[in-house]
């Protein structure tokens, strides 16, 4: 066997209460897409972090075509010819294309050269970029380009790509595949973190499983199940929500030409929405982030209000009312951020649990608080949804993503909606608790509750939402059935591959 | 009431002189909030620059020396603000506003010994044939050395943030720490440097006030100028040309209203001596409505976590 390009042995890294990464070792070949998978905190940001010389490891070994490799700093790893692609990008909103470039290279050529170079290399590999555009105006899928970009400019053996299609349309990550088979063609190996067991399937050639810091198996993708896959990442069997046939009942949520501005900056406005839900029914909204889920979020829940008739619950205008005066109709929200809108951070659960259950649970009276009754409906959430956490008094910070998730989540849902929105209710939590939120919205659903879902995981949607509707630059196409529903169509729903196209070389 | 006392040409050299600290100042602190800190201290800085620079010329003699000293002055108070906010990840906006107050105490403490004294004079410039044209010859030729200073430092830091690898940089700094630590650059070490060099332009204005603008030491002498850097800075979204051009009216407004106090224009003095800032800052946020933002990193403390 020929020497691999890189070859972990026996990596370790500890944090303060938590081992990342606990004796982990692999080797990856030359010209090898090589698939790191894993649970959110398994430990592969960290592992990757260490190859990219941003973390040092406590103990264990590197070598880089067999000679020792212990990168002090990024620019030493980038130099070795390592190149990363960020999970949250590292980008620079107020800079343009070719200056975000610049900041990741060692030595950039004038801004003129590097201008048409940009040009040459997005041309050849089929992602199209304007060096002079600033990057804040680019669409998600627009950002990795450059992301991309900035690495092959700089002639990389080994491509880091960090979950890098989690914001892009199925067409969109057809083309990062054919770009990426290209390089792989070209000799360039690549280290591909991911937990869409999919795509690794037909885009790796080996995976490595991480799973709470230990490398617990090792499989060849296209010869191993997604299901297997998935249950060596958890560590257990997993369980698929059930869904039970229901008819719907009459329209719940009516929302008619709904157009308001964004708050934000760089936010997408929203354009004559119109979707109508049902009791008991699933509506499930994707789209790439930032097409505008947050400002759908904020309109319904009354955080950005808008004109009455543009909103109706049950014929009943309320566009124009606060997210309180939504709330006590039965109006709900789970937003997605969970620390900081969700919940708040330093606070504890059981006042968590009262700043969005006061009004409907009556856990005030006059003003005064009624520290009892929160409590206990605070603890009535810890249990109906298994949140691990020693008790109310815990704050929201103290508890892990999933955990806290399982928190917002069901203080909604427990406080028996009319309307439920929530954004991205899965999102970065494990399989088992994910499993149990979606148990958990399917389940109000059934009770006659109409839920809006906003979700980028497609899975997610497909397996819990009974129609389907795709926001792209802030318009919303029209819903359709889930069943029956096909990839290429959703992905057409969600606007297509925005202006990509294939590698040509 | 005789308007003809004043003397145009007079009126445009003294605005440039007026119009200098302010400048430095705003130039100072217009890197520092690039590279996304927010040291509100700039008077603190500016006042420890002015007595630190009148007293190392009144025992040297030499003016020049009292501008270094001014300027390393400024950078050594900055220092404190560093260690608080780059070290001990304190709150930026308390730590300026103690920087301040400290300054400001620490500077009267030092120059106790030094009211009314006359610092050695600096003496303008003179270029033969250049500074005697008629007109534009006093008005630009026949300043001292340190009003150009301000001038080329404007340039400098214009120039080196749109065309340096360096500038870059720290802009990427100021705008996203996250992103430019993950992509290797020391963001700390970068930040400090430009709290430095914000200290050391803050010190060089205030000595400007002492030595050359006033010149003698007086108490609490900056009398409010770093406040308006800091205004000043804002309202020239982040921009080098367009803070000289709003130091440049400020000066310029400052002076007309003393020389029409002078003349006896019946417009009650109250109104006069409030009408620099108020005519600045309208005409800056007329030119900041093209929606410059402020760097997205500002005032944010950054912690490299894993």
């Amino acid at each position: 066997m020929t020497t691999p390009l890189l070859s972990l042995q026996g990596l370790t890294k500890a944090y303060p209460g938590v081992v990342a990464n606990d004796q982990v070792s692999f080797d990856i070949g030359e010209g090898e897409v090589h698939a790191l998978l894993g649970e959110n905190g398994a430990g592969k940001s960290t592992l990757v972090k260490m190859i990219y010389g941003l973390v040092k490891p406590d103990s264990g070994t590197m070598m880089l075509r067999g000679q020792a490799f212990a990168p002090p700093e990024p620019r030493a790893a980038r130099s070795d010819g390592i190149a990363m692609v960020f999970q949250h990008f590292s980008l620079f909103d107020a800079l343009n294309v070719a200056e975000n470039i610049a900041l990741g290279m060692e030595n950039p050529p004038p801004m003129g050269d590097l201008a048409s170079r940009i040009r040459e290399v997005s041309e050849t590999y089929g992602l199209p970029l304007d060096p002079f555009r600033t990057v804040g105006d680019l669409s998600a899928g627009e950002r990795q380009r450059v992301e991309i970009i900035r690495c092959l400019l700089q002639d990389p053996k080994l491509l880091i790509m960090d979950e890098p299609t989690s914001v892009l349309t199925p067409q969109e990550v057809e083309i990062l595949f054919e770009t990426l088979n290209k390089l792989r063609s070209e000799g360039t190996s690549i280290l591909y973190i991911s937990h869409k067991l999919e795509e690794i399937r037909t885009l790796c050639d080996h995976a490595t499983i991480l799973r709470l810091g230990k490398n617990v198996g090792e499989c060849v993708p296209s010869e191993t199940s997604a299901r297997d896959m998935a249950e060596m990442m958890v560590g257990a069997t997993l369980q698929t929500p059930e869904r039970s046939g229901r008819a719907f009942g009459e329209v719940a949520l009516d929302v008619s030409g709904l157009s308001v501005p964004s708050p934000s900056e760089f936010g997408t406005a929203l354009k004559n929405v119109h979707m109508t839900v049902r009791k008991g029914e699933v509506l499930g909204i994707g789209g790439v982030a930032g097409n505008g889920q947050d400002e759908l979020l904020g309109v319904l829940s009354g955080e950005i209000q808008t004109t009455a008739d543009a909103i109706k619950f049950n014929g009943q205008p309320i566009g124009k009312l606060g997210p309180t005066a939504r709330r006590r109709l039965g109006v709900l929200t789970a937003p997605e951020e969970r620390l900081g809108h969700a919940a708040a951070p330093d606070m504890s659960l059981t006042e968590n649990a009262l700043l969005t259950g006061s009004v409907r649970e009556g856990l005030e009276r006059n003003g005064f608080l009624k520290w009892a009754e929160t409590k206990s409906f605070a603890e009535k959430i810890i249990s109906a949804f298994d949140v691990r956490t020693p008790g109310p008094e815990n704050a929201a910070r103290s508890l892990s993503g999933g955990n806290l998730q399982k928190f917002v989540i069901g203080r909604e849902v427990l406080q028996d909606p009319d309307v439920l929105v929530v954004n991205q209710p899965t999102w970065g939590v494990d399989a088992a608790a994910a499993a149990s939120i979606r148990q958990a919205i399917l389940d109000l659903a059934a009770k006659g509750t109409a839920v809006i879902c906003i979700s980028q995981d497609l899975d997610e949607l497909m397996e819990i939402s009974d129609s389907f509707a795709a926001l792209n630059e802030g318009r919303l196409s029209a819903p359709r059935e889930t069943t029956g529903l096909t990839v290429d169509e959703i992905g057409l729903m969600m606007g297509g591959a925005h202006g990509m196209e294939v590698a040509h070389v | 009431m005789d308007l003809g006392e004043i003397n145009p040409v007079l009126l445009v050299a003294s605005l440039m002189v007026a119009a200098t600290p302010l400048l430095l100042a705003a130039i100072g602190e217009l890197v520092v909030e690039k590279a996304g800190v927010l040291n509100l201290g700039v008077e603190g800085m500016m006042i420890v620059g002015a007595i630190s620079g009148f007293a190392i010329s009144v025992e040297t003699g030499s003016p020049w020396l009292g501008f270094v000293a001014a300027a390393i002055g400024g950078a050594v108070l900055s220092l404190l603000f560093v260690l608080l906010t780059q070290v001990a990840l304190a709150n930026q906006v308390a730590s300026g506003l103690a920087l301040t107050l400290f300054g400001l105490g620490f500077s009267a403490l030092l120059g106790q010994s030094y009211v009314g004294i006359k610092p050695p004079s600096m003496g303008d410039i003179h270029i033969p044939v250049i500074s005697d044209i008629p007109v534009i010859g006093p008005i630009l030729f026949q300043h001292d050395p340190i009003l150009y200073v301000g001038i080329a430092l404007t340039a400098a830091v214009w120039a080196t943030l749109k065309y340096t690898r360096v500038g870059l940089i720290l802009r990427a700094v100021g705008e996203n720490h996250d992103a430019a630590h993950a992509l290797g650059y020391k963001v700390i070490k970068i930040r400090i440097m430009a709290i430095l060099f914000g200290g050391a332009c803050a010190g060089l204005g205030g000595a400007y006030i002492s030595l050359i603008r006033v010149p003698q030491w007086t108490e609490g002498m900056t009398a409010g100028v770093g406040w308006i850097a800091l205004a000043l800075v804002v309202f020239a979204s982040w921009k080098p040309w367009r803070a000289l051009l709003g130091a440049y009216l400020f000066g310029g407004i400052t002076v007309l209203q003393l020389n029409l106090q002078a003349a006896g224009v019946a417009i009650p003095v109250e109104y006069l001596a409030m009408s620099p800032y108020i005519i600045t800052i309208l005409v800056l946020v007329i030119l900041s409505a093209d929606k410059s933002s402020a760097p997205a990193s500002l005032g944010r403390t950054f912690h490299a976590s894993h």
